[in-house]
């Protein structure tokens, strides 16, 4: 299989691919990425993420995926290539006018300040913005009945469980309302009960909310259940494979896990990735 | 519930006591035995009678150290939590900065306290001044590495953000610095005391501003071996107590999220 080619598996994308005719929410051209000590992450990387659209990056360790997420966040800039979002650079200060082309972050980590209760913490962007507290708590309260916290807002850090402090991590990402949700394997330090509990919870979120979401994981499952489209990526360098259209429609229910379709778009999943790890690794 | 608490407390204490007072017990039965001269080693039941009967000369000198103590500690603290926060602006700040805190930390106080008595006039403050260079390095190098520690993922969520830098320092940067401050103020406190005394040795003054270490000095030259005792013993039970008023400090400002200070569960 020849780099960058687009599988179409399944049945057609789901509707709401109507978008396509709008600008792409994330347009990746030709993006590189070279670590200063050398470290190759990126080859040159084209990609699309179009509103409504919930695309996995799916590859091992190593391949980039957390490297190009983070490009898209506008933490780290590229070393060739361009990168827009909404059709201009990231990482820009959002202007009022972009009120409604907004980008949240959901770390591998929950990455919560054990300082603060779980309220203040998923108030913090709010705060940092310098939204008045009573708006300001109202979101809060909203985020947090979201993902299921609601009970939870007076709690530390320390006193959630894994996937509670996972889904305030969600809940902080999405008190600032964003239209685009970045996940960097949000969900891999957790039990697989829990993360499958998760992964239709967050699908349920990118149903009724309409978000589009760019989700960086190493499992297969993950990817299947999840997705409308799963970019496969290999590793040394950082190169994108192949492309894989989910083609289940929404919502989906866990019926679809233990379905003959979900087997085969894994096992066509997992044949790119052993494909691109005997050609990568000569001699392994 | 508070008989769970104190059989908690005594849990936690009884077993220290018993081994004071079981070597307090050893120490007299030896003297008495031994028939050793009191100018040589005093027993714990003299030491106690000295420190009753010199009870005032000694508490007024506990307070003159205690005096140098705390304006010591108050100004390493204040001074070298400034520093810290210089030294974190810049890594070149730090680079050029931080060898002279480390030959502040290193060079013997009882080198430099001569030169300092003689160039500040007033006592006091040179005695002060001593402490607090003993007292300082903790502070800077604690809080310095606090202030950095800060957790990577937490500071991309800021920067994604654009937190100012104040937001940062305020929200991010100072409270993960806390527990290293306090560790910083737990070490601090204890040098700020030896710092005092250390210097009241060399300057040696007397008069209504004499403190412990004059009393040692004065009791020494007299042979009165007890009252050496009493007021070292004082001097031990003055760090005793700060340390714990640090301890406690410590505890409340983190007790709410900081592992160091949570009670083990179940």
């Amino acid at each position: 299989m020849k780099p960058g080619e687009v599988l179409t598996a399944g049945s057609a994308p789901p509707s709401r691919a109507a978008c396509e005719a709008m600008p792409p929410v994330v347009q990746v051209e030709a993006v590189e990425k070279v670590f200063p000590n050398g470290t190759h992450a990126l080859a040159p990387i084209d990609l699309q993420v179009h509103e409504g659209e919930l695309v996995t990056l799916l590859g091992p360790s190593g391949c980039g995926k957390s490297t190009l997420l983070n490009l898209i966040a506008g933490l780290s800039v590229p070393s060739a290539g361009q990168l827009r979002l909404w059709g201009s650079a990231p990482g820009a200060k959002p202007q009022a006018a972009a009120a409604d082309r907004r980008l949240a972050f959901v770390f591998q980590d929950a990455t919560l300040m054990p300082w603060a209760r779980v309220n203040a913490n998923v108030r913090l962007p709010l705060d940092l913005e310098g939204m008045n507290r009573l708006a300001a708590g109202e979101r809060v309260r909203q985020a947090l009945l979201l993902v299921g916290l609601a009970h939870a807002g007076a709690l530390y850090p320390r006193q959630l469980s894994g996937g509670m402090k996972m889904r305030a991590s969600i809940a902080r990402a999405l008190a600032t309302g964003p239209n685009l949700l970045l996940m960097d394997e949000p969900f891999g330090a957790l039990d697989e009960i829990t993360r499958n509990r998760l992964d239709a919870d967050l699908l349920e979120l990118w149903w009724n909310k309409a978000l589009t979401i760019v989700f960086v994981t190493h499992s297969i499952y993950e990817a299947v259940f999840l997705s409308t489209r799963v970019v496969v990526m290999a590793a040394r360098p950082g190169r994108v494979i192949g492309e894989v259209a989910i083609g289940e429609p929404h919502p989906r229910s866990e019926s679809f896990r233990v379905s003959v379709d979900f087997a085969a778009h894994c096992r066509r999943l997992a044949g790119l990735l052993a494909e691109a790890s005997a050609g990568g690794e000569p001699g392994g | 519930m508070a008989e769970s608490t104190v059989s908690r407390l005594a849990s936690q204490y009884a077993p220290p006591v018993a081994v004071g007072m079981l070597l307090l017990a050893l120490w007299q039965g030896l003297i008495v035995l031994l028939e050793v001269p009191k100018y040589i080693v005093p027993s714990p039941l003299l030491v106690l009678q000295t420190l009753l009967a010199d009870w005032d000369l000694l508490v007024r000198s506990l307070f003159a150290t205690l005096k140098i103590t705390f304006i010591a500690f108050a100004l390493a603290v204040v001074s070298g939590t400034l520093i810290a926060f210089l030294f974190v602006q810049s890594r070149w700040i730090e680079r050029s900065f931080f060898p002279y805190a480390v030959l502040l930390q290193v060079t013997p106080i009882v080198a430099i306290a001569p030169l300092i008595i003689i160039w500040v006039d007033d006592t006091q403050v040179a005695l002060a001044l001593c402490a607090a260079i003993v007292a300082i390095f903790p502070v800077i190098s604690n809080t310095t590495l606090g202030l950095r520690s800060v957790n990577p993922g937490l500071a991309n969520l800021f920067r994604m953000h654009h937190a100012s830098r104040l937001q940062t320092l305020l929200r991010l940067r100072i409270p993960s610095a806390l527990p290293y401050f306090f560790g910083g103020l737990r070490i601090s406190s204890g040098l700020s005391l030896i710092g005092a005394v250390v210097a009241e040795f060399i300057a040696g003054t007397g008069g209504s501003s004499a403190g412990l270490a004059y009393q040692i000095l004065l009791a020494g030259m007299q042979v009165n071996i007890p009252r050496m005792f009493a007021a070292l013993l004082l001097i031990t039970v003055a760090g005793v107590v700060l340390f714990a008023a640090m301890v406690w400090l410590s505890r409340l400002a983190l007790a709410s999220w900081h592992e160091s200070e949570i009670a083990a569960e179940g």
